[in-house]
Order: structure tokens, then C-alpha cells, then sequence
């Protein structure tokens, strides 16, 4: 697989509109068969980036290779990658399969042949039967797949989706996303979706680039940028977390010991691989915090705790109940305010958490992300 | 509640549509049908007519002769449209894609000579145009320049005036305002998106103006040609100053019933005919643009 050449390759890419960069520098590959995802928030230069791939916008620097072609100066109707656009972008004037039916008309392929591929791309996106109808009788949803059945007919190398989900109300969004994830399957062709939904990108990517401000900030797994993110933005951006800064005062090779004002003396098992006295950062996330009730005043012994050694005492100010989970908000004995996050496992809490319980939260050694800023 | 909102609305209703409305009737509705009386009439006296419900003057203004010039009104409106077209359309495509900035000014561009007096610019036609005009000026020093290293006869004018050629130069530009603003409003109200799909699916430049951008600006092409055609064949002053005496209009010759002739009912016989064709072509432009509607 790592023997294939990158059918995507961006190479020190910048966009300026005028003096801003909307794209700067930005440098990445994309593997065959990809499900690549562009995340960030709103005017970080997703749309830009894809755009420029489309071939709608040059980049004002650096180079981008599609299937190990320069792109500089191919316009985008001679490129091998086709758009499925935030608006959809459906021909009003023509019918369903007269849509998907466009790019091949344009390619020459013969009525047969067209209708036949017409007709396969209609199934693969579960519209069969409804060539004949008018955009203006389809609903959103319905629209949204029409374009993406008049990209796949044309059998593209790549597909560029720029928030393909986003028009759609949350529940027909959730069955569009595992659609998305089999049709993909099915196809084979390299997906590179646009989306500000980290839910979406999380369920969805093989791979995601986490953009701000023009700069891509880190390229992983979705597990990894959970899990490793490499910044305070990232741990911030993706899900929920509980920041806390400290500084480093023990570093081994086996563990290390963050001073933190609000949790105190954090023990972490690995190396930080810091300089001593550095400020850090420690990113916890809400469901890698233990919630236990704190009726005496000694702590959770060792093997009631098992994830040990971090124990901090605090006070449930308030809990959303969400419904597969609850989420608490407790209030430390210093003020600060940390998120923990349980899922409810049985129809009725077992340990019985209300509002004002004083409760001890633990969280293993290794459960905190260090980050350097 | 509701019912005092709507007697508040109607009274909102009745003051800002109740003078636009009084004007329109006094002065539009009112001498239209006293002349539409007249085309039922006949001159009794030099100034008098009898309303006798006749439609002899009917049957006089579709003999060949007045049949012809119509035919011809519409030949000659027919082709300044069509110039209109074919020029209007890359203008308002290039006011569409122009930037922001630079969009308001082509369209005040476009828009200066039609504020202009068209008496105005009619005449300044005739300076350009005329046998010592600017044109005729311009070449006549280019040939001297040439004379000077060849041998050459004598210049001699083109003859750019009083013919059909110059009062369809005429129609054209006084007309092509008319054309650019629907078919720009039409265009720019075009999602960009649906062009960029076209492009993205493969079809070039052309294809995708063929096939995208032309069939979803036909309502405003559409209104375009009406609103062109219309006027133009209703022309007076361009074919009066510009043309040839072959090449007057029907509104010439309407004017001349009522002024030299006299024949009001007459006149008034050929303004209704030109009327009703006025309203048979807007009748089927609704009917067209209601079944693309309906669709
Ligand atoms: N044609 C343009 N001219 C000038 N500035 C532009 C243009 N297109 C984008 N920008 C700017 O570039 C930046 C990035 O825009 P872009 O559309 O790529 O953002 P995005 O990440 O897609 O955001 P969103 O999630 O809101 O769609 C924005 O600040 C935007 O204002
Ligand atoms: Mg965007």
C-alpha cells in the first residue's frame, strides 16, 4: 500500500486574497482509496484548499499533484476529480437522470452505455426509479444525491465533497454518513470531504487534517487526534476536554510529575521529555475521569480506584443527563470547574449521583494528554 | 385584530396606490379609449368625428400597403432585436463576472445614454454618421495619408445616412440598454454554482453556456427580446431622422394620419392594430414563462 504513489500530493501550498492568506502553506498527501477529511472551523481555508484541487482557484504558491500530474494551468473540466458541492449545485432545467447523465453527454459515452451507468449510479445512492423526476420535486436530501450520483458516474479518481451533509436535518445527516462510509466502500474511489462537523470527520475519515487559520495543524488518524493531539487548539477543537497548565518537575524515562495550581501534583506514566520547570499543558478528556462518592473524607483506597494515583475531591454542581450518557459538572475544592463524563450503563444510576454529592474524581496515569502549547 | 390590520392595510393600500392609480387613468386609460373611439369613427367635419361603430378604417389599414409596412416594422424590429441579443448577451455576461467594484460603473455605463435625450442621440448619430461626419472625417484623412505614397482617386463619402442600414444602426443603439439590464439581471440572479458544476463535469467554456447558462437565463433572454422588440417597433424618431423614404416605420406613418392627413380614425385604426400586437406577443410570453413555471 505505501509502495502506491500519492494520488493527491499538496506540496508548500498558499492561497492569498489579496494580503490574507486563506491557505498557507500547506503541505500533505492523500493515498488511493482515501477517505480524507479537511476539518476546521469556519474560514480556516477548507473550502479554499478543495477548491484549489477542483481547479476553481490556482494557488498563489507551492504545487499540487493529482495522480502525479502537475495541476498548474489544467482547468477544472480536465481534471481526473469530480465535485460534489455544498449547495448541491443540481441542474434546475433538467431532470434526475438527465443530471447524472451531464458529464457523461459531455464525455461522449454513448446513450447505452449512458444509460446503463445512469442507472447504476441512481442505485448507488438508493434513487432508483426517479430519473424522470424535476430537482424542484426531490427533497434536500434527495437533491444532495443527485449530485453525488452525477460526480460517481463519472467514475472520477477522487471525489471532492464540500460539506456534503450540512443542509441536512440531524437524523437524516446520521444515516447519510454510514451511507457515505459504504458507498465509498463500494466505489473505491479516494474521498477528500470538507466538513466543520468533527463528529462527521471523526465517524467518517481514514485520515484528517485539522486546519486553522490557513495552517494545517495536524494530520492524523481520528483516533490520534483524539487521543494525541499535538496542540491545545486540536485537544480543544476535537470533542471535549479539561485543560489545566502546569509546569514539569519531575521527568524519567518511566514517568514524570506535572505541578498543576488546580489539581495539584499530576503523575503521568511515561516520559514528558521536557525541559524541567517548562510550562505544559495537560488535556483531559471528560470520559477518562472516574467519578466515586466521597461520603468520609479518606480518599478511594488503591483497589477501589484502579486507575489510582490521581485523586482529586470536588462537589456534582450539575448533571446532563444526555441519554447513552451523563455528563457532570463538578466543582473542585479551589474553584475549578472539570467535566466528567459517565455512561449510563444501567436504566438507573447504581451509585446514586445527585447534585451538591461530594465525589472524588480519578483518572489514570496515562489518561491526561502533555502538550507543549 | 386581524380584521383591523387588513381595514389598516387596505387604507396603507389605497394611499400609495390611489394616485399612481388616478394618474394612470386620467392620463393614460382616458385618451386611450377616446382614440380607440375614434378608430370606430369617421371625419365629418375637419375637426369633427362621428363615433359610427364603422370598421372601415379597420379594413383600410390591412390592405397590402399598411400590411407591408407593418411586415416591414417588424422585419427591421425583428433584426435590431436580434443584434441586440448577440451583442447584449457577452456585455451582461461581462458585467456579471466582473468584480463588485467595477459592476456598478458598466452598468451606469450602459445606463448613461439612455438618460440621455433620444433627440440627443440621435443627432450626435448624424454627426458621426452624416457625409461630413466623424467617420467620413477620419477615413478621408487616412486616404490622403495614403495619397501621399500611392496613387489614389479621390476620396469620395460613404453614404451612411438616410437608408435602412443607419436607421438599424439607429434601432440598435438606442435599444441595447433594453436588452443588457433583463439579460444582466437574469444572469447574475444565476447561481454560480450550477457553472462551476458544468465546468467540473467536464463540459468547457462553450458547452457550459449552452447547456447551463443560456437555458436558465431564457426568462430573462425572453423578457429581453419582448421588452427590445416592443419598442423598437414602435420606432418614430430613429426612422424619421436616420432613414430613407424607404425606410419609414409604422409609426410614421400613423403620425402622418395625424398631422398631414388629418385621418385621426385612421390613425387611431393603425395605433390599436399596433397595439393589439403588442399585447398577443405579451400574451404569449406569460403563457410561455407560466408553463416553464407550472413545470
Ligand atoms: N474569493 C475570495 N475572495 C476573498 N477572500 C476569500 C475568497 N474565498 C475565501 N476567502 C477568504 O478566505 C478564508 C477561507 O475561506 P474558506 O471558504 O476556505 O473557509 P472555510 O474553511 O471553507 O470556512 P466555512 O467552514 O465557513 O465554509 C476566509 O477568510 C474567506 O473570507
Ligand atoms: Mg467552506
Amino acid at each position: 500500500m505505501s509502495s502506491k504513489p500519492p494520488i493527491i500530493s499538496i506540496e508548500g501550498v498558499t492561497k492569498r486574497f489579496g494580503d490574507h492568506a486563506a491557505v498557507d502553506d500547506v503541505s500533505l498527501t492523500i493515498n488511493e482509496g482515501e477517505f480524507f477529511a479537511l476539518l476546521g472551523p469556519s474560514g480556516c481555508g477548507k473550502t479554499t484548499l478543495l477548491r484549489m484541487l477542483a481547479g476553481f482557484e490556482t494557488p498563489t504558491e507551492g504545487t499540487i499533484r493529482i495522480d502525479g500530474k502537475d495541476t498548474d494551468g489544467v482547468p477544472p473540466n480536465r481534471r481526473p476529480v469530480n465535485m460534489v458541492f455544498q449547495s448541491y449545485a443540481v441542474f434546475p432545467h433538467m431532470s434526475v437522470a438527465d443530471n447524472v447523465a451531464y458529464g457523461l453527454k459531455i464525455d461522449g459515452v454513448a446513450k447505452a452505455e449512458r444509460d446503463r451507468r445512469v442507472e447504476e449510479a441512481l442505485a448507488l445512492v438508493q434513487l432508483e426509479g426517479f430519473g424522470g423526476r424535476m430537482p424542484d420535486q426531490m427533497s434536500g436530501g434527495q437533491r444532495q444525491r443527485v449530485a453525488l450520483a452525477r460526480a460517481l458516474a463519472k467514475r472520477p479518481r477522487v471525489l471532492l465533497l464540500d460539506e456534503p451533509l450540512s443542509a441536512l436535518d440531524a437524523k437524516l445527516r446520521e444515516a447519510m454518513r454510514f451511507e457515505l462510509a459504504s458507498l465509498q466502500h463500494k466505489v473505491g474511489i479516494t474521498f477528500v470531504m470538507v466538513t466543520h462537523d468533527q463528529d462527521e470527520a471523526l465517524a467518517l475519515a481514514t485520515r484528517c487534517a485539522v486546519m486553522e487559520r490557513g495552517r494545517l495543524i495536524q494530520l492524523a488518524t481520528p483516533s490520534d487526534l483524539y487521543e494525541f493531539p499535538n496542540s491545545r487548539f486540536v485537544a480543544d477543537f476535537i470533542g471535549t476536554v479539561n485543560m489545566v497548565e502546569g509546569t514539569l518537575k519531575t521527568d524519567n524515562p518511566t514517568e514524570a510529575i506535572i505541578a498543576t495550581k488546580e489539581l495539584g501534583d499530576v503523575y503521568i506514566d511515561h516520559a514528558v521529555l521536557g525541559n524541567e520547570g517548562a510550562t505544559l499543558y495537560l488535556a483531559l478528556r471528560p470520559e477518562k475521569i472516574s467519578l466515586f462518592r466521597r461520603d468520609g473524607v479518606v480518599p478511594p483506597k488503591l483497589e477501589d480506584c484502579p486507575e489510582g494515583y490521581n485523586v482529586v475531591a470536588g462537589v456534582i454542581d450539575h448533571i446532563a443527563y444526555l441519554g447513552s450518557e451523563s455528563v457532570f459538572k463538578v466543582i473542585l475544592t479551589n474553584g475549578r470547574q472539570m467535566l466528567v463524563i459517565r455512561p449510563n450503563l444501567t436504566r438507573w444510576d447504581q451509585e446514586d449521583f445527585v447534585e451538591e454529592q461530594p465525589v472524588w474524581l480519578s483518572w489514570h496515569a496515562c489518561a491526561p494528554a502533555v502538550l507543549a502549547g | 385584530m386581524s380584521g383591523e390590520n387588513w381595514r389598516q392595510e387596505r387604507k396603507t393600500l389605497l394611499a400609495t396606490l390611489g394616485p399612481p392609480l388616478f394618474w394612470l387613468t386620467l392620463f393614460f386609460l382616458v385618451p386611450l379609449a377616446v382614440v380607440w373611439a375614434y378608430s370606430f369613427g369617421r371625419n365629418v367635419g375637419l375637426t369633427e368625428i362621428e363615433i359610427s361603430g364603422t370598421f372601415a378604417n379597420y379594413a383600410q389599414a390591412i390592405q397590402p400597403l399598411y400590411l407591408g409596412i407593418f411586415f416591414k416594422s417588424m422585419l427591421m424590429a425583428a433584426a435590431c432585436t436580434v443584434i441586440c441579443l448577440i451583442a447584449g448577451f457577452p456585455v451582461a455576461l461581462a458585467i456579471t463576472f466582473a468584480p463588485d467594484k467595477a459592476k456598478a460603473w458598466l452598468l451606469l455605463a450602459v445606463m448613461l445614454p439612455f438618460w440621455t435625450n433620444l433627440l440627443i442621440r440621435t443627432y450626435a448619430l448624424i454627426a458621426v454618421l452624416r457625409n461630413e461626419g466623424y467617420i467620413n472625417l477620419t477615413l478621408g484623412w487616412v486616404w490622403k495619408q495614403v495619397g501621399l505614397v500611392l496613387n489614389v482617386p479621390p476620396f469620395v463619402p460613404l453614404e451612411m445616412l438616410h437608408n435602412n442600414p443607419a436607421v438599424l444602426f439607429g434601432l440598435v443603439y438606442v435599444h441595447l440598454p433594453f436588452m443588457v439590464l433583463p439579460l444582466y439581471a437574469a444572469l447574475d440572479r444565476l447561481d454560480r454554482s450550477l457553472i462551476e458544476a458544468s465546468l467540473d463535469l467536464g463540459a468547457g467554456h462553450f458547452r457550459t453556456m449552452m447547456l447551463v447558462v443560456v437555458p436558465l437565463a431564457l426568462p430573462g433572454i425572453l423578457s429581453g427580446v419582448l421588452i427590445t422588440f416592443i419598442p423598437a417597433l414602435g420606432a418614430y424618431l430613429t426612422p424619421d431622422l436616420l432613414g430613407g423614404p424607404d425606410s419609414q416605420m409604422i409609426a410614421n406613418v400613423i403620425e402622418r394620419q395625424f398631422k398631414r392627413a388629418n385621418d385621426w380614425p385612421f390613425g387611431a385604426a393603425l395605433s390599436f392594430l399596433l397595439l393589439y400586437l403588442t399585447f398577443v406577443m405579451v400574451a404569449v410570453q406569460a403563457l410561455i414563462q407560466r408553463r416553464r413555471g407550472a413545470r
